[in-house]
């Protein structure tokens, strides 16, 4: 057995992962979540704003992060239509769109039909340049949103009217997977304007920690990963009475499977290391 | 020249956004500059497009190992970019009805919608989801408590890992109230808000002083590595 596991084929941990994951998925196994400072602040930050209050939506992140980022992009999108809140989305990543697509289908059309396009939402597109988009728009929309990602003139479209730059949002909302992303939107756009610019983030787990370093002056919300997605769900969940609507639940359920891949992984290290310790003995013996 | 002309437009652009940054009345420089970037930005797609058609197309023609790979990558690309560029399968936008193209490429339904709803999705989000088996096979083979910093990283790796699930919540719920802040779930906070924050503004600091330093080389013209090899 000992012999087995110290040479142990590595499809056999794909294996256990395989299965570590699928089953948590397969029997719905959910655990409960507690809110913790950050998902508060984020939740607060919105919950705050007035029906007509203007927040700018910027999805950063494509299908790899989906699984990471879908939810909480989800919640966002959630909670600020049904707070009525005007919502101007865009990205700073080339399939950002799509993303965004996918929220006005699946959250706006289905849940909240009376919101017209235009009026109460509009998908301003991808930009390409980076923090260099970021860096005109906080001074001025125009120079670079000509238009929105179908064409329609910026001036034409009732709710940019009074728009002029960044500047005049209430909120700013990023869904970061990397770069360009949470840190550019800090460093380029809350850091120049602080008095004007207030922004709440949710990131991958990756990106949590280089980005604790701007908590709480420069972003006092911040979602990490999965786990910051369940946290926030929990506490809109709870507030709207969405009990019973899987789709605003995907965070917490997506919470059940890393529960048991982290047991495996924490298993995987103990196991290895309790080899490499007995190795040692007996090199050490001989 | 060659090397004079791209000296001066670097010093140009980088000494005008410095100057936009701390003069109110030059912001507007700054804003420009920031547009020819975006420019700059858009025309790189294009560059990116033709390098890697240089590339791939090469490796088909040297017949290289994997060539195969390549004549892939050469056929979904160009499809792709057939597909989006000509808005196939899409329908005029119904404000400009007259106009063929005046639809959005993404249109639900389009073929280029399809290609991403039904290629590019799960084959991105496959290959990220595959991390976990690497991940895992590699905690059993390299993460090794061989010596102190070894030992206070895996430490702090189970606090966090345990910490990030309820599992951290269930373990050390027992825990009495005067001893709250050792419960896993606020030593993960505790972490996280103390220990990785300190280092992390460290390294951020070293880092932003050196790029302050490498910027100032480059904007002189006293580094001039970033150009390439060759003569004027």
């Amino acid at each position: 057995m000992y012999e087995f596991i110290k040479n142990i084929d590595r499809r056999w941990i794909f294996l256990l992962m395989f299965v570590s994951v699928a089953i948590p998925i397969l029997l719905q196994i959910q655990f409960p979540e507690k809110a913790t400072d950050l998902a508060v602040t984020t939740y607060e930050a919105i919950e705050q704003l007035n029906p007509g209050d203007k927040v700018l939506l910027s999805f950063d992140f494509d299908p790899a992060s989906e699984g990471e980022l879908g939810p909480m992009a989800t919640t966002f999108t959630y909670h600020c239509a049904v707070k009525g809140l005007k919502m101007y989305f865009m990205a700073l990543w080339p399939v950002g769109p799509q993303m965004v697509d996918e929220r006005i289908e699946k959250i706006i059309h289905r849940d909240f039909p009376d919101m017209v396009y235009g009026e109460d939402y509009v998908n301003l597109g991808f930009k390409s340049g980076n923090e260099g988009v970021i860096k005109v728009i906080v001074t001025d929309f125009r120079k670079l949103y000509t238009t929105d990602a179908y064409g329609t003139a910026f001036d034409d479209i009732p709710m940019c009217q009074d728009i002029y730059s960044v500047q005049d949002m209430d909120l700013l909302i990023n869904v970061s997977a990397g770069y360009a992303g949470t840190k550019e939107w800090v460093q380029y756009a809350v850091t120049a304007f602080p008095d004007d610019i207030k922004m709440v983030a949710g990131c991958t787990g990756v990106q949590a920690p280089l980005l604790y370093p701007y908590i709480p002056d420069q972003l006092p919300g911040l979602l990490g990963a999965i786990k910051g997605a369940a946290e926030y769900e929990k506490l809109v969940v709870e507030r709207y009475g969405l009990e019973d609507q899987p789709q605003y639940l995907e965070g917490i359920r997506r919470m059940g499977p890393q529960l048991v891949a982290h047991l495996l992984m924490i298993l995987l290290i103990i196991t290895g290391n309790v080899i490499f310790f007995i190795e040692k003995r007996r090199e050490g013996q001989s | 020249m060659k090397r004079t002309v791209p000296i001066i437009i670097t010093a140009l652009g980088g000494f005008v956004l410095i100057i936009a940054y701390f003069i109110p009345r030059t912001q507007g420089w700054g804003e420009t500059a920031a547009i020819w970037f975006d420019v700059l930005a858009s025309i790189a797609f294009i560059l990116g497009g033709g390098n890697l058609l240089k590339i791939h197309l090469k490796k088909i023609s040297d017949q290289n190992s994997g060539w195969g790979y390549s004549a892939i990558t050469i056929t979904a690309f160009l499809f792709t970019l057939f597909v989006g560029l000509g808005k196939i399968g899409v329908n005029p936008n119904i404000q400009y009805p007259d106009f063929a193209w005046s639809g959005s490429y993404r249109t639900i339904g389009s073929p280029f919608w399809w290609l991403y709803e039904y290629a590019f999705k799960p084959l991105t989000a496959t290959m990220f989801a595959m991390l976990a088996f690497y991940v895992a096979s590699a905690a059993f083979r390299a993460f090794r408590a061989k010596n102190i910093e070894a030992i206070l990283l895996l430490g702090t790796a189970f606090i966090i890992l345990l910490g990030r699930t309820f599992a951290g919540v269930l373990l050390t719920s027992w825990l009495p109230d005067w001893l709250v802040g050792l419960k896993l779930e606020n030593l993960t906070v505790t972490i996280m808000k103390v220990f990785n924050t300190a280092g992390n503004r460290a390294i951020m600091i070293g880092i932003a002083l050196g790029i302050a330093s490498t910027s100032l080389k480059v904007l002189l013209g006293v580094d001039r590595t970033y150009l390439g090899g060759g003569e004027d």
